[in-house]
């Protein structure tokens, strides 16, 4: 008969990273090279000639600014936890949530734009681009509003703290690589339009 | 705090249902975070595939062997994909190869294979306790197995699965109205992909992150077997090619299901024009093969490595030039992003680009070719043991070089454009990518059955399944280069109307006649497999005498692997027949210390460095003892 040999083990490994944060960088990657394949295709595309021109939505300068506010006040939240500030740590949570969240809707508002100079998701690809583009990473980014949600819950169970910055670091880190992700989105649209 | 608790259980307990660690059925063998049960369920899952796969290619060998065969007696089977003449419907016979494409690539080659063993091997030979997250892990196998299941599904249903060749390049596979295979079935497949890409881009950030940080004390990155190499290095391919099949395959469900027009333009249907304007087909050829190329390597570095482990131990001889494999499969994996439009010679690409694809692709050649190499001269007057894996492992070098030559020609933008899509091209990949990779999966098996059951699979079973297999696979894939270079396209169904094709009914008869046995000789693997898994050969601690960490586990290693600490690691995989050693293989947890009679001067250098450690982990110990 099989024998299950058990175990409780928990020397130290000889990691300079944490595996889970290490994976989420790894994660990052994945969605940098989705996001390469896409921007390269429009290259491709528009190089190909029958391009639709359009202007491109003033809200975007705004949405951008949304969103580097919202990560301005996640880095206070996380100075705030590393301090063990938990009631600006809140606070700094809550303000990169509904920065994030105004953000969202401001994208939204980018969409009944487009759709008011009369381009639309189904057309020339020119404008599909641009919906694929704000669609795609608003979807990421309402996964870094659910993540950061979690994270400000877990607040309330005092579970976030100087010691314990593992998931804090993490919603950081994936947060703002999302709004630099968004700026670079926005930046390579003002360059190749 | 470190302990080494161990506490053996007996499973026959099954009423302590109130200990946390207790594994019940479900969590055992079902749901399990367990790298080791997961690498098995990928194995059998991939097997299973690679059954059905293999089935499906038997199918279009007869109506290619035998066009005027009467097919009703596979009616139970097809029902009415078979006509009322006994005919093979042409429709459905598009569907065949593309789904014995999709599945042999992608659920065979890529989840079986590197599903497998990445995960079974990974923490075993770098010797950790699970893989850095069991619960992705277990993601990655479930997101897989519900990939399988609506690929299944799509087989079944009235319109036949996808049908526009495993590559779906549109227009054909956006048009619902192209052909039947463009309906639901295409849908279904895009679905499954998805799922697909989910689940190895898990497993992959999952194996990347376990090499990388959970490496036990000693062993270094030139310390690791060349089998954790390759699938990291595939991983590290995987991760970069398959989110860009990702974007590729969103664009393409926009295309079919909400009408937009990035891969569509100017396309008429009945006379009747499409509104789509402003796509580019070649968009996707593009996007798809920023994957399909890497995928290659996805599917053959596993094999690979696998390979180097298994002919460095049966020739008891290190591996020869181990930096220069790791460096050569490193080219690979580089140069395997800068050559994918060497499968778009004929797109009507810019020939200036076509000859800067063409030259990136045959500097392949070169890492290629080192590996080559370094297996033969590992072989060369080692004391060879020709063990069922050790035969496998000789078959894909011979695969990878017979099939490697053509890629050579193939790789030629000039010679391309008469070759491209004929059977030349099949015959190229089915040896070079697909039986090589499936020989290092066989190789494997065989290598690491002890490991994964417990027990010895049948050696003259193996003997028969292999000598069955390597010649059937040159059988059937020898002739295949003359057909292709006489002309006969791939993926027709049938040539009966072209007056040059006539002569060649009796290799394409031969053909068939060899892929049918080649298909039936997988059955007695199939019976080794499973007999063996019960009534085999009880196994021993270390049955190849190999070096690696896996082999120091117990007979059945429980969740954990270790039941004590992790051992450490002093030296590399690859001491085997070491001159002054007593015996032909020195384990890596064997310190140099204790093996003064075979150092290496500079090796006399490191022990001291190698007693301070082993103070180290004596003072570990000796912590644990007192917290007891």
């Amino acid at each position: 008969m099989e024998k299950e040999l058990k175990y409780v083990d928990l020397v130290e490994q000889p990691i300079s990273m944490h595996p889970k944060k290490f994976a989420l960088w790894l994660f990052m990657v994945t969605v940098v090279m989705i996001f390469a394949a896409l921007t390269s295709a429009y290259i491709v595309r528009q190089a190909e000639g029958n391009w639709l021109e359009y202007d491109l939505p003033q809200i975007f300068y705004y949405t951008s600014a949304l969103v580097v506010i919202s990560s301005v006040f996640l880095q206070f939240a996380y100075a705030s936890a590393k301090k063990d500030n938990i009631s600006n740590l809140r606070l700094g949570l809550l303000g990169a949530v509904i920065f994030g969240s105004a953000f969202l809707v401001g994208q939204w508002y980018s969409w009944v734009a487009l759709v008011d100079k009369e381009v639309f998701f189904v057309g020339n690809p020119a404008g599909s681009f641009l919906y694929v583009f704000t669609g795609l990473h608003a979807a990421h980014l309402i996964s870094g509003v659910i993540f950061l949600i979690i994270v400000l819950i877990s607040t309330f169970k005092y579970k976030v703290h100087s010691q314990s910055m593992n998931t804090m670091e993490m919603a950081t880190t994936y947060w703002h690589f999302l709004g630099g992700l968004w700026l670079y989105l926005f930046m390579f649209l003002l360059l190749n339009h | 705090m470190a302990s080494a608790t161990v506490a053996n259980h007996d499973t026959a307990a099954h009423d302590h249902h109130d200990h946390e660690h207790h594994d019940n059925f479900v969590t055992k063998y079902i749901f399990t975070q367990d790298h080791k049960m997961i690498g098995k369920q990928f194995l059998i899952t991939g097997m299973f595939w690679a059954i059905i796969g293999g089935f499906l290619s038997i199918l279009f060998r007869l109506q290619l062997g035998f066009p005027d065969m009467d097919m009703s007696f596979l009616r139970p089977i097809l029902g009415g994909w078979i006509d009322d003449t006994g005919a093979l419907d042409p429709t459905f016979y598009l569907a065949l190869v593309t789904m014995h494409g999709t599945i042999m690539v992608f659920f065979v080659l890529t989840a079986g294979l590197s599903g497998t063993f990445s995960n079974y091997l990974i923490p075993l030979q770098i010797g950790a306790r699970d893989m850095a997250s069991g619960f992705m892990n277990m993601l990655s196998y479930w997101f897989f197995f519900l990939s399988g299941v609506i690929m299944f599904i799509s087989l079944f249903i009235k319109t036949g699965p996808a049908g526009g060749g495993w590559v779906v390049y549109p227009p054909l596979s956006a048009l619902e109205q192209a052909i039947p295979g463009s309906g639901l079935g295409m849908t279904l497949w895009l679905v499954a992909m998805t799922f697909f890409i989910a689940s190895s881009l898990l497993g992959g950030i999952n194996y990347i992150t376990t090499v990388i940080n959970l490496r036990t004390k000693g062993m270094s990155f030139s310390r690791l077997p060349l089998t954790i190499w390759a699938f990291f290095l595939t991983a590290v391919i995987g991760l970069l090619s398959f989110p860009v099949l990702f974007a590729a395959a969103l664009l393409l469900v926009f295309d079919r299901s909400f009408g937009t027009s990035f891969y569509l333009s100017d396309i008429y249907i009945g006379g009747e024009a499409l509104p789509n304007t402003g796509g580019s087909p070649v968009l996707y050829q593009h996007l798809f093969w920023f994957l399909g190329h890497p995928e290659v390597y996805i599917v053959l570095l596993p094999a690979l490595g696998i390979t180097s482990e298994v002919i460095a131990t049966n020739s008891r001889k290190p591996i020869f030039g181990y930096k220069a494999m790791i460096i050569s499969m490193l080219g690979i994996t580089i140069l395997s992003f800068i050559v994918w439009a060497h499968h778009m010679f004929v797109s009507g690409m810019n020939p200036f680009l076509g000859s800067i694809f063409m030259f990136l692709t045959l500097i392949i050649a070169v890492p290629s070719a080192v590996k080559v190499f370094n297996y033969l001269t590992t072989l060369w007057r080692g004391n060879l043991i020709f063990t069922p894996g050790m035969l496998f492992s000789i078959g894909l070098v011979s695969f990878f070089i017979s099939g490697g030559l053509t890629g050579i020609f193939l790789g030629n933008s000039a010679i391309d454009i008469q070759l491209h899509d004929t059977y030349f091209v099949v015959a190229h990949f089915h040896l070079v990518m697909g039986s090589a990779s499936f020989f290092g999966l066989m190789a494997g098996v065989y290598h690491w059955f002890p490991k994964m059951f417990g027990r010895m699979m049948d050696a003259r079973l193996g003997y028969v399944h292999f000598w069955l297999t390597f010649v059937g696979v040159y059988l059937v894939f020898f002739p295949m280069h003359y057909i292709g270079i006489a002309g006969f396209p791939r993926r027709y169904y049938s040539w009966t109307n072209f007056e040059f094709a006539n002569m060649y009914t009796d290799l394409n008869m031969f053909v068939s006649v060899a892929a049918i046995i080649t298909f039936a000789a997988q059955f007695i693997f199939i019976f080794n497999f499973f007999y063996s898994m019960y009534r085999g050969r009880k196994a021993t601690l270390n049955p190849w005498r190999s070096n690696t960490l896996e082999w120091t586990t117990p007979l059945y290693p429980g969740h954990g692997n270790w039941p004590g600490e992790i051992p450490t690691v002093y030296r590399w995989p690859y001491d085997y027949s070491k001159p002054g050693a007593e015996e032909d293989f020195i384990p890596q947890t064997v310190p140099l210390s204790a093996t003064p009679e075979s150092n290496l001067p500079h090796e006399q250098e490191m022990v001291k460095l190698e007693l301070e450690i082993m103070k180290e982990d004596e003072e570990v110990l000796v912590a644990n003892e007192s917290k007891h």
